[in-house]
């Protein structure tokens, strides 16, 4: 089992033509994904890796019963293509693209909402979600590891493959990486609730990082609503306030939304708190031996 | 990008905000000119991109020329939260009535934009927001529908603006939404906002946050980039594209992705606790997805040339990075930087995992560079590269 993303997903590719969307619509296909289609209205009627391109997403998913697409395109187009997804009310909408303007984030997000939340999206600036053996919505590599128990969620990229690595023996029911951006379309406590309801999750790695308040908000829906095990890991603590690390969320300014804040609150509600991510691995090591 | 005050009001008054006359002076003779061209009373601000500055001592009043050279005498050079002031903003001093407080900014947390109205503006917004909450209205802004003149008006409301400033205050929160969306800002904040003598809303400080990932459509916000104060180190990384933060220790990092280099850093300061002196991270670098030879040559020569660097750790997850190609790649860079007569003498603890691992460290135990180290697991590579600056290299 996994959330969002199983092996029914059929997935399309917005941006499929350019450089980034072909070398991952191959990965994607590699990895066993259903990749159906992609979509560019210029390019529309032709073949590209195989695959259809389509005019738009509304007609991608009328030709191929598409229920999933990854958003590949430029920054300065990405408002446009999430707002066509949204429009076309896919379930789910993986925007892989990073250096989105934050007014053209906030933009689709209000449009979402406007639209009664019917289309998910994840990111952007996120490496995307991975149920391994079953499917692959974005960049995360499919051979880290193979199905499993654990369900992962992270701000970070590479610090999900980290951890993806270092539990590898273990497996996982599905990594979700949210994306380090101020404004981003699924968050923690989606995936805490999201994994908490899945019967195919066991227990729950949490990746976090400086910058606003969304572990502290995590930590709160934890305490009320997650019942199985939580570790969780909080990148930046040695990181200096008001210098931004790469991140464009991640990021200090005055008390609130250090890393110490962060693991103090989590801690405050039984969630273990690893001081490395080889530490965090070990502690969901232990809870996964002890079951 | 955060604008120092002079530029956030040139901002505002672009988009029809009222803003007092005012004139960038860098020294006493320009300070002085600048007096004489206003005339009568001014007020000597300094420009540092910091808040309290008016507590610090950065802000004063000065009857006319020669008290306004005086007053500029104090402030510049001064040190205010460990910003320098190396220019002040020569403004004409306002009558003021009464004093509000108003911002736009992103909310993160609801992800919608919110606008902040309080009709006790000032220096103690602050302690306001803490003690009477009530006083400080947070207005939230749908990024579709925006704020036009009846919404501005009702924000004003809410903050409880008197109905003598309300037009006014309408008038000039209308036209800062402009400027906050026109430009890209995640921040523009008036603090505080005036009613003056004769009935004028004013605009009377500005604070600008931009958003660095709109450049591409802001062109013209490159201009108000401050170079002065950019490490020398930060602008070369900049020009070769290198996401590269200094940072006060002995380090050298070079890893992939954000959230793991900033990972990178946290590991090795815990490391460094045990060591004598305490090694501790030079600086932040993110080579990204593509650790091409150059990529990583270039990095390594930026690092090399940071005088306080005594050992480097290269920390590298292969996602959809190879680590062959990043092991290639420290190869050549060795190799380029030696032709250049820049052979790397510094210690270098490299740990590769992920995909082509095997294959990357194979390559580096082949090509037998002097210094190299391969450490399996990250934890332990932290500890030697901590070891090896501790040690003095």
């Amino acid at each position: 089992m996994a959330i969002w993303l199983t092996e029914n997903s059929k997935i399309i590719v917005q941006g499929m033509t350019g450089g980034e969307g072909t070398k991952h619509t191959r990965r994607m296909l590699a990895s066993g994904a259903r990749v159906v289609g992609g979509v560019n209205a210029r390019k529309a009627g032709i073949t590209h890796e195989g695959l259809p391109v389509f005019g738009s997403v509304k007609e991608a998913m009328d030709k191929t019963g598409a229920d999933v697409s990854v958003v590949f395109v430029p920054p300065a187009f990405t408002k446009d293509a999430v707002m066509e997804a949204i429009d076309a009310e896919i379930p789910l909408c993986v925007v892989i693209t990073e250096g989105v303007p934050v007014h053209d984030s906030t933009a689709f997000w209000a449009h979402a909402v406007a639209k009664g939340n019917k289309t998910r999206i994840i990111g952007p600036n996120c490496p995307g979600i991975a149920s391994p053996g079953a499917s692959n919505a974005g960049i995360i590599p499919a051979d880290i590891t193979t199905a499993g128990r654990i369900g992962l969620v992270s701000k970070s990229g590479t610090l999900t493959y980290q951890l993806m690595y270092e539990l590898r023996d273990f497996g996982f029911s599905t990594a979700v990486g949210i994306g380090g951006d101020p404004v981003i379309g699924t968050t923690h406590i989606d995936a805490l609730q999201a994994f908490q309801e899945d019967p195919g999750t066991d227990a729950i790695v949490m990746i976090g990082e400086i910058g606003g308040d969304a572990e502290e908000r995590a930590a709160a829906y934890i305490e009320q609503h997650v019942t199985k095990p939580v570790v969780a890991y909080v990148a930046g603590f040695t990181a200096p306030e008001g210098k931004t690390m790469g991140h464009a969320g991640a990021i200090v300014s005055g008390s609130a939304g250090t890393a110490q804040a962060k693991k103090e609150a989590l801690e405050k509600v039984g969630v273990r708190v690893g001081k490395t991510p080889s530490e965090t691995a070990q502690l969901m090591r232990e809870i996964m031996q002890s079951r | 990008m955060d604008l120092f005050e002079h530029q956030a009001k040139e901002l505002f008054a672009d988009y029809g905000i009222p803003v007092p006359r005012g004139i960038v002076a860098k020294n006493v003779e320009e300070v002085r000119s600048a007096a004489d061209e206003l005339t009568g009373r001014v007020v000597v601000k300094a420009q540092v991109k910091t808040g309290g500055r008016g507590k610090a001592g950065g802000v004063k009043v000065a009857d006319d020329a020669a008290d306004a050279v005086t007053k500029a005498q104090a402030i510049l050079g001064m040190d205010i939260k460990g910003h320098t002031v190396h220019k002040v903003l020569v403004e004409e001093a306002s009558a003021i009535a009464e004093e509000y407080y108003f911002s736009f900014l992103l909310d993160r947390a609801n992800r919608t934009f919110l606008a902040i109205c309080s009709a006790s503006g000032g220096m103690d917004i602050e302690e306001v927001a803490h003690t009477a909450p009530e006083k400080v209205a947070k207005v939230p802004v749908s990024a579709l529908t925006g704020v036009d003149r009846a919404k501005a008006r009702e924000i004003a409301v809410a903050g409880g603006l008197p109905e003598k400033a309300l037009d006014g205050a309408a008038e000039l929160i209308e036209k800062l939404w402009c400027c906050f969306v026109d430009e890209d800002a995640t921040l523009v904040e008036v603090n505080p906002m005036i009613l003056s003598a004769d009935g004028q809303v004013k605009a009377l400080d500005g604070k600008v946050t931009l958003d660095d990932n709109a450049a591409f459509r802001q062109t013209d916000h490159e201009a108000l980039a401050d170079k002065s104060a950019e490490d020398p180190l930060e602008a070369r990384a900049k020009e070769k594209d290198l996401n590269y933060v200094k940072l006060d220790g002995d380090v050298g990092i070079i890893g992939n992705g954000a959230g793991l280099v900033m990972s990178t850093l946290d590991v090795v300061a815990y490391a460094g606790e045990q060591f004598p002196g305490k090694p501790s991270p030079a600086n932040f670098l993110d080579i990204g997805g593509g650790a091409s030879a150059e990529i990583m040559a270039a990095g390594l020569e930026i690092i090399l040339s940071d005088p306080s660097v005594k050992s480097i750790f290269v920390n590298v997850f292969g996602g959809i990075t190879a680590c062959d190609a990043v092991a290639n790649g420290i190869v050549s860079a060795f190799k380029l930087l030696e032709s250049r007569g820049e052979a790397v003498t510094h210690p270098l603890v490299v740990r590769l995992d992920g995909n082509n691992a095997q294959l990357g460290r194979q390559i580096l135990a082949d090509a037998a560079l002097p210094r190299v180290e391969l450490v399996d697991t990250m934890d332990d590579a932290a500890k030697r590269a901590a070891e090896l600056a501790a040690v003095g290299a």
